[in-house]
């Protein structure tokens, strides 16, 4: 199984060197190996399951609550300006 | 009896005759803290001075006469659970700064009921693992033995109940993350049906399985912190609008003729010596007047494999918001076990990947759903090992991929189906490491669950063993 793990930790915007990238390329493959198992498992009529809980489309009036202040929301962020936060330029000019 | 030994029940009832104050029992529990961290470090961060201030508060309160299911007893909480202006970390370096500005409403809840906050304790980091070893702060050791492994990803909750550190704790668990840890260090673990219990404010694994749940050191009690832990909550639109049940009041009438399942599958390549623990805990319960069958289940080896791909595509997907811009550190701060799920989950996310991964391991899981369905026609309960083994020498889970999804196989396939499940200890090992059951029910029946481990707990006396420490 040939897996472009560059292109999946480009994916992932996770940042790893060659050594990493090829660790984890192993290791990827080890696992999907043993999930190829459900393979052996005919699914064709089978719906698919992405919650248990029944429910569906839950929804709440649209009204205002107390929200979180500026001051408290922004509050964890690296850098801020007048209670905005502050971001690299993905633009250039 | 030391303060810190008392269950919450015990000390609730010592509080409310003012046999001692909530101020004595936050500060025995603190003294307990302060001799035993340095060997299992069950905590990541410790909240002393805002402990000490709730008990003044508690013994206000009770001194005027106030009653609330936890007022005054000492909790501590996982540290994935976000508290006001208390740092927050799931254990990762990722978020080794953040103070979130809020509370989860599983925290709110239980300082609603008066609960004492000793601080967060230890996990996987990010809840990724079952051993409390991917923790960026440090492992936690298991009590019975500190050379072992705690389990994980509620090491740090398992242990501090285990070792008396706190009262009770307030753990989650996506597949096994509150049933292991509990199960390795011979305490009691619920698992809630999920949906039972908000996740609001729970730092997310997979959200499509995560549900938060006590560990405590008696069934009474876990049916006590479940009252106070489930309900409906506008704030989790897959919490559930059904009513809750008085679960400590039901302890009391013993459920008779429960027919109990078992199947092999759960029982092939455990530890023999667990094997026969729990065959003999079956003898118990027959000998309690309930009926013990034989079941074929879904093998639990598929239900790994569905596990891995559903937990680790929805990882990919939560731990996508880690940007170091809003709050917490860059990507780069990603340890190897997040680095390793988030690869494989956005691999099975893939376009041209999806429908032989994600797909199908939903498709699986509906399979499992279902056989567990068929199985509650003809037994009330199910009962098997909580884990194939004994808690693990410290340093297994390194460089083992799937440690964690192996070492909980016995519990995927309840937490796939969103299943309550309870692990009680039934007996202890030659190397005195304890051994524990689970005991599953179908969806909302913690109460039916509750009553059968709480009777298996009446007729034993496992729940005495300390660890020596």
């Amino acid at each position: 199984m040939e897996i472009d793990v560059e292109h999946v930790a480009k994916l992932a915007n996770l940042p790893l060197d060659e050594k990493r990238l090829e660790i984890l390329g192993k290791q990827l493959t080890e696992t999907l190996l043993y999930i190829d198992r459900l393979n052996e498992i005919p699914t064709e009529k089978v719906e698919p399951t992405s919650q248990v809980t029944g429910l569906t489309n839950i929804t709440r009036d649209d009204t205002v609550s107390a929200p979180l202040s500026q001051e408290a929301a922004v509050g964890n962020a690296p850098e801020t300006h007048n209670g905005y936060i502050v971001v690299d330029a993905i633009l250039e000019e | 009896m030391e303060l810190y030994e008392l269950t919450v029940a015990e000390a609730s009832k010592g509080l409310q005759e003012k046999r001692f104050s909530s101020s004595e029992l936050t500060s025995a529990c603190l003294e307990r803290i302060r001799a035993v961290e340095p060997e299992l470090h069950a905590f990541v961060t410790l909240t002393e001075e805002q402990a000490l201030e709730q008990a003044r508060k508690a013994d206000f309160l009770l001194g005027s006469g106030e009653v609330r299911d936890l007022l005054g007893i000492p909790i501590s909480i996982k540290d994935n659970f976000c508290t006001n202006g208390v740092r927050t970390t799931a254990s990762s370096n990722v978020l080794k700064n953040f103070v979130p500005p809020y509370d989860a409403t599983a925290v709110r809840l239980i300082t609603e009921a008066g609960a004492v906050s000793l601080g967060k304790t230890n996990m996987d980091a990010f809840a990724h693992g079952s051993s409390t070893e991917t923790s960026d702060f440090g492992a936690s050791r298991n009590p019975w033995n500190i050379e072992r492994l705690p389990g994980g990803s509620s090491g740090g909750a398992a242990v501090s109940v285990a070792a008396d550190e706190a009262i009770a704790a307030v753990g989650s668990e996506t597949a096994g993350s509150i049933r292991q840890p509990a199960g390795w260090c011979g305490v009691v673990g619920l698992k809630p049906t999920y949906g039972r219990v908000s996740r609001h404010g729970l730092i997310a694994m997979a959200s499509s399985l995560d549900s938060p749940g006590p560990i405590t050191k008696s069934v009474e009690d876990a049916a006590l912190m479940l009252e106070v832990l489930a309900g409906h909550d506008p704030l989790d639109a897959t919490s559930s609008p059904l009513p809750t049940k008085p679960y400590r009041e039901l302890l009391k009438e013993k459920r008779e003729n429960v027919t109990i399942g078992i199947s092999d599958d759960y029982f092939e390549g455990v530890d023999p010596e667990i094997v026969t623990a729990v065959q003999t805990a079956l003898l118990e319960f027959e000998r309690l007047g309930h009926r013990v069958k034989r079941i074929k289940l879904f093998d639990p080896h598929y239900a790994v494999a569905v596990y891995t791909i559903i937990q680790r595509s929805e990882v990919s997907s939560n731990l996508a918001r880690y940007d170091g811009i809003r709050y917490g550190c860059g990507r780069d701060a990603f340890g190897e076990e997040a680095q390793r799920r988030i690869m494989l989950g956005t691999y099975s996310l893939s376009a041209g990947y999806y429908d032989a991964y994600y797909a199908k391991a939903q498709k699986v899981r509906t399979l499992i759903v279902e056989d567990f369905a068929r199985a509650f026609e003809e037994v009330d309960v199910v009962i098997g090992p909580t884990s194939p083994s004994t808690a693990l020498p410290a340093g297994s889970s390194k460089n083992h991929p799937l440690f964690g999804e192996v070492s909980d196989a016995l519990l995927e396939p309840s937490s796939i189906a969103g299943l309550p499940g309870i692990s009680v200890c039934c007996s202890f090992s030659k190397e005195l490491l304890p051994i524990s059951m689970q005991v599953i029910g179908p969806h909302f029946m913690e109460d039916l669950i509750l009553n059968v481990a709480h009777q298996y707990e009446q007729v034993t006396d496992w729940r005495s063993r300390k660890p020596d420490l």
